[in-house]
């Protein structure tokens, strides 16, 4: 069963950042690389906040791969990864109150998403701790650059700004800000890396 | 010397044998040529600015088309005539007053995103022109609304700011509108020349129509669209026209002002994206026409013809199949009921 027991962690960080990238490969949660990055913040907070979950849970369901009955094991993965999104929740309308604001709800939809349930079965539930660390690492690491590029993307040609500081003097592309928007520049962006993709990166795997 | 090759070819094939001398490229030169009146027109009353945006629409679009078809080692069909018709499209469908970048950007739009990602001529869901108008117009809301007052004079370059005939109709309402014009034969002679604020290319009703009689006449359109547009549209302006009172609207200021003209004979008529059987060509003028009266009378913006075909572009292919003929002589399969009895 555990034949990838060997996961080292650049090779988990490179399947989650170019082979596997959960938004530009497999086209998975693509709600929310739409629906938060119409800027950088909320772009960058909703990574990190799916890198966290995404390793937490990992490392919890590979902990507990030996009791859970697979059954009931569904349930069970929703139950810990519905526990972590929480606590991510909890800690982000802490300390960056005007970006809860805006992502709330969608900070609450990581229960829902399809990568993270994924990975916990195909991966955390089949490996021991460290590889599930790595691997939760790696693909939240994709995550959170797919949704850093898309979000740099659309705030810096949608507003002319990074971070909310303006930073071109010259009109903005607005629609690039609404949501409309958004599926164009994921559609433009993921063209762009899988052109980079095999390329110059020859990947077997590319193109969706 | 290719001419008599072909005479001695012998072709083994099915049907048809005789085949028409029409090709996509002569369609295209000669809808491009229909448009040139209504151009010239727009040209005179903007000025230099107005023949500025619409020659770098046209060279945008055309480099749009060879740099996609290059990149991807396609067949390059810049001189199809395809790509000549969506700049010069977009270009009338533009104010006179824009600056430079924003005919670069629409024609891109236009023609990268619009057209050749969807596959190229045939394959492209919506209206080129119309897409890469919607994105210029949701884009820069503010300059995409400047329209120039327009000037019989070519040389004057100070040129003033003006509310479009529907924008006036809808910020101010008739009477201010009979102000501007003065009397209401003026007003409909001004229309139907195209002295007044608009697009580049949309303001000469009468050079325009000159262009749809000579297509209608070649056979390169088809009267159901434009008639059941325009018919439409002035049939809800009649009735809906005015607030508060049923049967009192103005059916021929809706008619002649707006891209109305340009858009009924032009731009729904493009073949990729309208649907090709009669009936459903019909429907699809009445959607058209109704969809643009209610924006007009009811939505946020004073014009709403790009938006309306736009919309009736999506409904193409389920209009096509909801009108399908049927096939001569077939039976409908029998149900599973049936079987079992």
């Amino acid at each position: 069963m555990a034949q990838t027991n060997s996961l080292g962690f650049w090779e988990a960080v490179r399947n989650g950042v170019v082979k596997d990238n959960t938004i530009f490969k497999l086209a998975l949660s693509l709600c929310p690389s739409i629906a938060v990055t119409n800027s950088l913040k909320n772009g960058v907070y909703m990574g990190v906040a799916v890198l966290f979950v995404q390793t937490m849970v990992n490392i919890t369901i590979s902990a507990m791969r030996k009791v859970i009955h697979p059954k009931v094991r569904l349930p069970i993965f929703m139950l810990v990864i519905s526990g972590w999104v929480t606590v991510v929740n909890m800690i982000i309308a802490a300390i960056a109150p005007d970006v809860y604001k805006e992502v709330g709800l969608y900070l609450q939809l990581i229960v829902a998403f399809a990568s993270i349930l994924a990975r916990a079965e195909m991966f955390a539930s089949k490996n021991t701790m460290v590889p599930s660390m790595y691997d939760g690492i790696g693909m939240g690491l994709g995550f959170l650059f797919a949704l850093t590029v898309i979000s740099f993307f659309r705030e810096l040609v949608g507003k002319g700004a990074l971070w909310g500081h303006a930073l071109i003097n010259a009109k903005p592309l607005l629609i690039l800000v609404l949501p409309a928007g958004g599926f164009l520049a994921v559609g433009l962006l993921m063209a762009l890396f899988n052109w980079i993709d095999t390329r110059y990166l020859k990947s077997k795997t590319a193109g969706h | 010397m290719e001419k008599t090759q072909k005479e001695h070819q012998i072709t083994v094939s099915v049907s048809p044998h005789i085949k028409s001398e029409e090709t996509t490229s002569r369609i295209m030169w000669s809808v491009s040529a229909s448009l040139l009146p209504a151009a010239a027109m727009g040209v005179y009353f903007f000025g230099p600015k107005a023949a500025l945006n619409l020659a770098l629409c046209i060279i945008s679009a055309l480099l749009s088309e060879y740099a996609f078809q290059k990149m991807l080692n396609r067949k390059i069909t810049v001189n199809d005539g395809s790509a000549f018709l969506t700049g010069l499209l977009l270009g009338m469908n533009l104010p006179a007053s824009v600056p430079v970048y924003i005919p670069i950007i629409g024609s891109f739009v236009a023609i990268m995103i619009t057209k050749q990602l969807f596959g190229g001529l045939g394959f492209n869901v919506f209206n080129p022109a119309l897409i890469g108008r919607a994105f210029l117009l949701i884009s820069f809301p503010k300059l995409m609304t400047i329209w120039t007052e327009p000037t019989a004079a070519f040389v004057r370059l100070d040129a003033k700011t003006t509310a479009t005939p529907l924008g006036i109709l809808k910020e101010e309402g008739v009477s201010k509108l009979m102000e501007v014009f003065g009397d209401k034969i003026n007003l409909y002679t001004q229309l139907f020349v195209g002295h007044r604020a608009g697009s580049i290319g949309e303001t000469s009703v009468i050079a325009l129509l000159l262009g749809a009689a000579f297509l209608l006449y070649r056979g390169y359109i088809s009267w159901e669209i434009p008639v059941s547009f325009l018919g439409t549209a002035a049939l809800l302006a009649w009735v809906f026209g005015t607030k508060g009172a049923l049967f009192a609207g103005d059916p021929l200021v809706h008619l002649l002002s707006g891209g109305m003209v340009l858009g009924a004979f032009f731009m729904a008529t493009d073949y990729v994206t309208c649907p090709s059987i009669k009936k459903g060509q019909i429907l699809f003028g009445i959607g058209c026409g109704f969809l643009t009266m209610l924006i007009r009378l009811k939505g946020g913006y004073p014009e709403g013809v790009m938006f309306a075909i736009l919309i009736m572009n999506c409904f193409s292919p389920l209009i096509d199949r909801g009108f399908r003929t049927k096939v001569f002589g077939a039976r409908k399969l029998a149900t599973a009921k049936e079987i079992k009895k």
